[in-house]
């Protein structure tokens, strides 16, 4: 798995064998149709304009988020844009992250940070300041459960 | 009337906490053994409404919950001029005994969750005779810390919705959606700086790691519940600081989190009603033993 090589910062570990990188960029690409149909979390997001960057360590993703709505997410590799702020976590990590009941430890974007799972880098502020915002964008299982509650 | 009106009835004591009146907001139900609750950082004696409301328990215990100075219900004292707020590990002690002295409670057990797992450690190190038995939640002498605490008072970011954000990933997923939005209420309504001010005791001024091995449990005995999904005070820490404490009794409560008591009430009562039996069976053959 290319994505966990040569990155010194990133324990080792055993992706899951459904952590393909065609599976993540597929669930990726799917996060702001997902965020598009969930108008409470853009609500929360109303106030925010940012260009950062999401996803897997080795080649995440630029994200444009105007008022709150992910207006575009690519692949960020060789575009040379700036960025704010940078959340980039393993395969594997993702993988366990986007279950209906992640393990212990891995259930949270912070506990992956914590466990050396994830990198978050930058200017942290509009990370900080909508916080829950981008723990639910990233949690699509939240995604389903919170708008069916 | 037909409505259900819970039991619990709330008031407000006066207490000398170093030499000056403290007014402290406190909740109580039920008769019997004095059972003293803390609430964790940033959050107030809500925490333990469930708790409050559990007939079983309070046939047979006195449970009181009650909100440290500057949260919930219980104001900064008179002399606050706006000074950036620390709680300390002695400021912390001294708020517990001097409540427990104000409404004349004879022996309590004293449960606390996170910081106030912390500090029954503390309580069972200096002063271990004056409980009856000691339960920390979340408790461990020392945890590794995972964010920087400025965050959490500062002009540019909002300080319930962060706080709140924080602590939510210290939540087990299984734990029932309404249960966690309560939880997290609480962090959203919390005063500017307080939760920072509570980490100082927890970050900075409280670290126990060298001192809990003084921990006498024939004095009193110690339990040690933490939840499988609290990645802030993990398994680990409590099991190593169990470890270290001879006679210690510890549980991993499984499917829950950092707020057992507020996150999943159902599934903290399997774990906690067992431990509160056995301290009453404790107590009640001490008691015979005395009239022997």
């Amino acid at each position: 798995m290319s994505a966990l090589q040569g990155n010194a910062c990133l324990k080792p570990m055993t992706p899951a064998p459904d952590a393909t990188d065609a599976a993540l960029i597929a669930a990726f690409a799917g996060i702001p149709k997902l965020l598009d149909q969930a108008p409470a979390l853009i609500f929360r997001g109303r106030f925010l304009d940012c260009e950062c960057r999401l996803g897997p360590t080795d080649h995440p993703f630029q994200a444009s988020i105007r008022g709150g709505r992910m207006i575009e997410l690519t692949p960020a590799s060789g575009l040379m844009r700036s960025w704010r702020f940078s959340y980039r976590a393993s395969l594997v990590a993702w993988a366990e992250y986007w279950k209906p009941a992640p393990r212990p430890g891995w259930h949270d974007l912070l506990a992956l940070t914590k466990r050396e799972q994830a990198i978050l880098e930058g200017d942290l502020q509009p990370f900080m300041a909508h916080l829950q915002y981008f723990k639910d964008v990233l949690a699509p299982r939240l995604h389903h459960a919170r708008m069916a509650s | 009337m037909s409505a259900y009106i819970e039991p619990m009835v709330g008031r407000y004591v006066h207490v000398d906490i170093d030499g000056e009146l403290h007014r402290i907001y406190f909740e109580e139900s039920g008769a019997g053994l004095p059972l003293v609750c803390l609430h964790t950082a940033g959050s107030d004696g809500r925490q333990w409404r469930h708790l409050l409301a559990d007939e079983e328990l309070t046939g047979k215990f006195r449970i009181i919950a009650f909100d440290m100075p500057w949260h919930g219900k219980s104001n900064p004292p008179a002399s606050w001029g706006g000074e950036e707020y620390r709680l300390t590990t002695a400021r912390y002690t001294q708020t517990v005994r001097a409540f427990c002295g104000a409404l004349g409670l004879e022996k309590p057990i004293v449960m606390g969750c996170s910081i106030g797992g912390r500090i029954v450690l503390n309580l069972a190190i200096d002063h271990a005779a004056e409980f009856r038995a000691l339960i920390g939640l979340e408790a461990a002498d020392f945890q590794a810390p995972w964010y920087d605490t400025s965050w959490l008072h500062r002009p540019d970011v909002h300080g319930g919705e962060v706080c709140a954000a924080l602590v939510s990933g210290l939540i087990a997923p299984q734990s029932p959606e309404g249960s966690r939005r309560e939880t997290l209420w609480a962090y959203m309504q919390s005063g500017p700086g307080v939760f920072k001010g509570d980490l100082y005791f927890y970050r900075v001024d409280g670290d126990l790691r060298g001192r809990v091995e003084g921990i006498d449990t024939r004095a009193c005995p110690l339990y040690l519940l933490t939840g499988e999904y609290d990645f802030s005070c993990t398994p680990d820490d409590t099991l190593r600081t169990a470890a270290a404490i001879p006679g210690a009794r510890v549980t991993i409560m499984e499917q829950l989190g950092h707020f057992p008591m507020s996150e999943n009430p159902e599934r903290f009562r399997r774990y906690i009603a067992p431990v509160l039996a056995e301290i009453l069976r404790q107590s009640i053959s001490t008691k015979q033993g005395e009239h022997v």
